[in-house]
């Protein structure tokens, strides 16, 4: 086998998708905050709270769907938190996100150590099982590799449809795109900007937190300290890459777990002798590359990091 | 509905006493946590005061601590002043660490005067040097550095890692990757008998004094602080906004890297991939709770370094987990915001 074949392995097409599943999420949630004009930088925190929170809901005996719908709860929750700071006081984005990231990922660790005093190998749930779709799932390689996966990739990938969706054919969206572009029209227009600036950050911090979620509680089976791993970060620079634009983030996210399932298979290849932290390094150069790629045509939703005061001209 | 309200003016008693209480209110936020774990939150808190200032050893440990912090805050302070955004201290401490390792561990003997500025200058240059890539990306092709200097965290921790088990390893380490020692001639020396306080806390005493001289009274600190403040109406004034944020980005990345010379040749003596628990990170909140104030970065690094310490040591008495001291300090970071902005703002119902 060799560096090319590995593209015509089912394996590396069902790891693609898996490896995309959770920047899917987070991509999504921060698109939806950005579009608002709220940086979310308490993404790589919001995460992490929803692995640790999603995966506890299933330890202490509920079932898999419900803590998903768990996991988003406490997403939402501190993004309204987020809100609270970066909206309704005006803060700065950046200090708010970052702060933001430090509590949620200090507590869940707090969290887990104190239901979990003596765990010294980390406990283990049931994950989400692959889900053969009758039918899709009996064609010859496409099959194996797309249409045997985890219920949250499908449901990541119909949630693109989703957002995009609402955010270009509702008037909910036509909000969200307008708080994000130009609030003293939306304002004038009746439309509260701090109340959809918050709902826009709660969805999308929901949604980031679902997508920290799919590593405890499908992609592995315990909550492991760091496992974010930068994550949250790869999801930022991706909404740069899409444009903040739904389908592309979907193309920038597959793309991006492509490359780096595919550096996972070719470091296994005989005869590579890089080291292999210079693999590991690929998805962090891929998404500054992206990024030096993309910048030119950036074009960042005009409010973006502008707080709204009513009566007050920015 | 409430509304905020700017205030004419903030009388002085009020911008002073905010950050105190908002570290109290802090406090009392996270005494519910203490209450789940089922242990008293002032015996808890008094435990963590005594691990933290209690007894000389306590004392020398929160110094210790609070050395690398205070450089890390003062790169984070500096640069958010500029806006900045440098979340890569991690990145360039490591990166001030590993030039240490590099010039420091026998390629270079220099009598002991010259060999630990030179480690020091060596390692500032480093750090500075790696912020300056995600900042050019900023200045010519408008790539948000946020992202960027984060990412390169990540890289550079990876490259440290890969050195420690390739080509820096050392062979008399019994496996474990670390990487040489730093010589005898380099190595920071003890300031205190008995303890660990080394020669870098008085490097980053002095280099807060410095960085606050610079900043309050200098030309270019008017700059960077004229481009934070307003960049656009900084470059009309004919004030030339990227360099000055090139050369603000030399001093934020310079402060980072020192703190990577200071833990390595001062606290341990030899680069591994443990060197920092997060000093890089904590820097920003060291950084936001003292306002961007240099000083103030002083005590704000003590603080939170009396926070790690007495937390590892109030955990080890009581069955409260030590991540309480993350809890502490992030809850801390935003009730100190809040607090900062009720001084400007006053909040109006109705």
């Amino acid at each position: 086998m060799d560096i090319i074949e590995i593209l015509f392995t089912a394996g590396f097409w069902a790891a693609t998708l898996r490896i995309a599943t959770p920047l899917i999420f987070g991509t999504l949630g921060e698109l939806i905050c950005e579009r608002a004009g709220v940086l979310n930088l308490g993404i790589e925190g919001i995460m992490t709270m929803g692995a640790m929170a999603g995966w506890m809901w299933v330890y202490m005996g509920g079932d898999l769907t419900s803590g998903i719908l768990f996991a988003a709860f406490i997403g939402a929750l501190f993004g309204l938190l987020h809100c609270i700071f970066s909206v309704y006081l005006g803060l700065s984005q950046h200090v708010t996100g970052i702060g933001i990231t430090m509590l949620a990922s200090s507590l869940s660790y707090f969290v887990f150590r104190m239901l979990l005093p003596n765990a010294t190998t980390p406990p283990k749930i049931a994950p989400f099982q692959p889900y053969a779709i009758p039918g899709l799932s009996d064609l010859p390689f496409v099959g194996a590799s797309l249409f045997s996966q985890s219920p949250m990739t499908y449901a990541a990938v119909i949630m693109v449809i989703v957002v995009w969706y609402v955010l270009y054919r509702t008037p909910v969206g036509l909000a969200v795109r307008m708080v994000g572009e130009n609030p003293l029209a939306a304002e004038a227009q009746g439309i509260n900007v701090l109340s959809v600036r918050t709902g826009a950050v709660m969805v999308g911090s929901a949604l980031m937190s679902v997508g920290g979620a799919f590593l405890t509680m499908s992609a592995f089976d315990a909550f492991y300290f760091g496992m974010i791993n930068g994550r949250g970060w790869i999801c930022i620079a991706l909404v740069i890459f899409a444009s903040w634009n739904p389908g592309k983030a979907l193309i920038g996210a597959l793309l991006f777990a492509g490359i780096d399932a595919w550096q996972v298979r070719v470091q296994q290849l005989p005869g590579i002798n890089i080291p292999y932290q210079f693999f590991l390094m690929a998805p962090y150069v891929l998404s500054i590359l992206a990024m030096i790629i993309m910048s030119r045509k950036a074009r960042y939703p005009k409010a973006l990091l502008v707080p709204f005061r009513r009566g007050e001209r920015t | 509905m409430i509304r905020l309200e700017p205030r004419e003016n903030a009388p002085v008693w009020l911008t002073l006493s905010a950050p105190l209480s908002a570290i109290i209110a802090a406090f009392i936020i996270c005494s519910t946590l203490i209450l789940w774990a089922g242990e008293s939150p002032l015996q808890a808190y008094a435990l963590l005061f005594k691990g933290a200032a209690g007894s000389r050893f306590a004392l020398t440990e929160t110094l210790t601590r609070a050395t690398p912090l205070i450089l890390t805050g003062l790169a984070a302070a500096i640069a958010f002043k500029a806006k900045l955004w440098n979340i890569g201290g991690e990145g360039q401490f490591y990166a001030g660490a590993l030039m240490a390792t590099w010039v420091g561990t026998g390629a270079i003997t220099l009598p002991t005067y010259v060999m630990i500025p030179f480690l020091i200058v060596m390692g500032a240059l480093a750090g500075g040097l790696l912020l300056l890539i995600p900042t050019v990306l900023k200045n010519r092709l408008k790539v948000d550095e946020v992202v960027t200097t984060l990412l390169l965290n990540f890289i550079m921790l990876l490259f440290v890692n890969y050195l420690l088990e390739g080509p820096m390893k050392d062979p008399m380490s019994m496996g474990w990757p670390q990487a040489a020692s730093i010589i005898d001639e380099g190595v920071l020396p003890s300031i205190m008998a008995k303890s660990r306080v080394h020669l870098g806390l008085v490097v980053a005493l002095v280099a807060a004094v410095l960085a606050w001289v610079i900043m309050r009274f200098t030309v270019w600190g008017y700059e960077i602080r004229a481009v934070g403040y307003n960049a656009a109406a900084a470059a009309f004034a004919g004030l030339n906004v990227n360099r000055t944020i090139l050369l603000t980005a030399l001093l934020s990345g310079g402060l980072a890297g020192i703190a990577g010379v200071s833990e390595v040749a001062g606290t341990k003596g030899y680069l591994t991939l443990d060197l920092s628990p997060g000093f890089g990170y904590a820097g920003i909140a060291v950084a936001m709770l003292a306002a961007l104030h240099p000083l103030a970065v002083i005590l704000s690094a003590l603080f939170l370094s009396g926070i790690f310490v007495g937390a590892d040591s109030m955990s080890r008495a009581l069955n409260v987990p030590t991540y309480i001291s993350d809890v502490i300090v992030a809850t801390s970071v935003l009730a100190v915001l809040v607090s900062l902005m009720l001084t400007r703002y006053r909040l109006r119902w109705g």
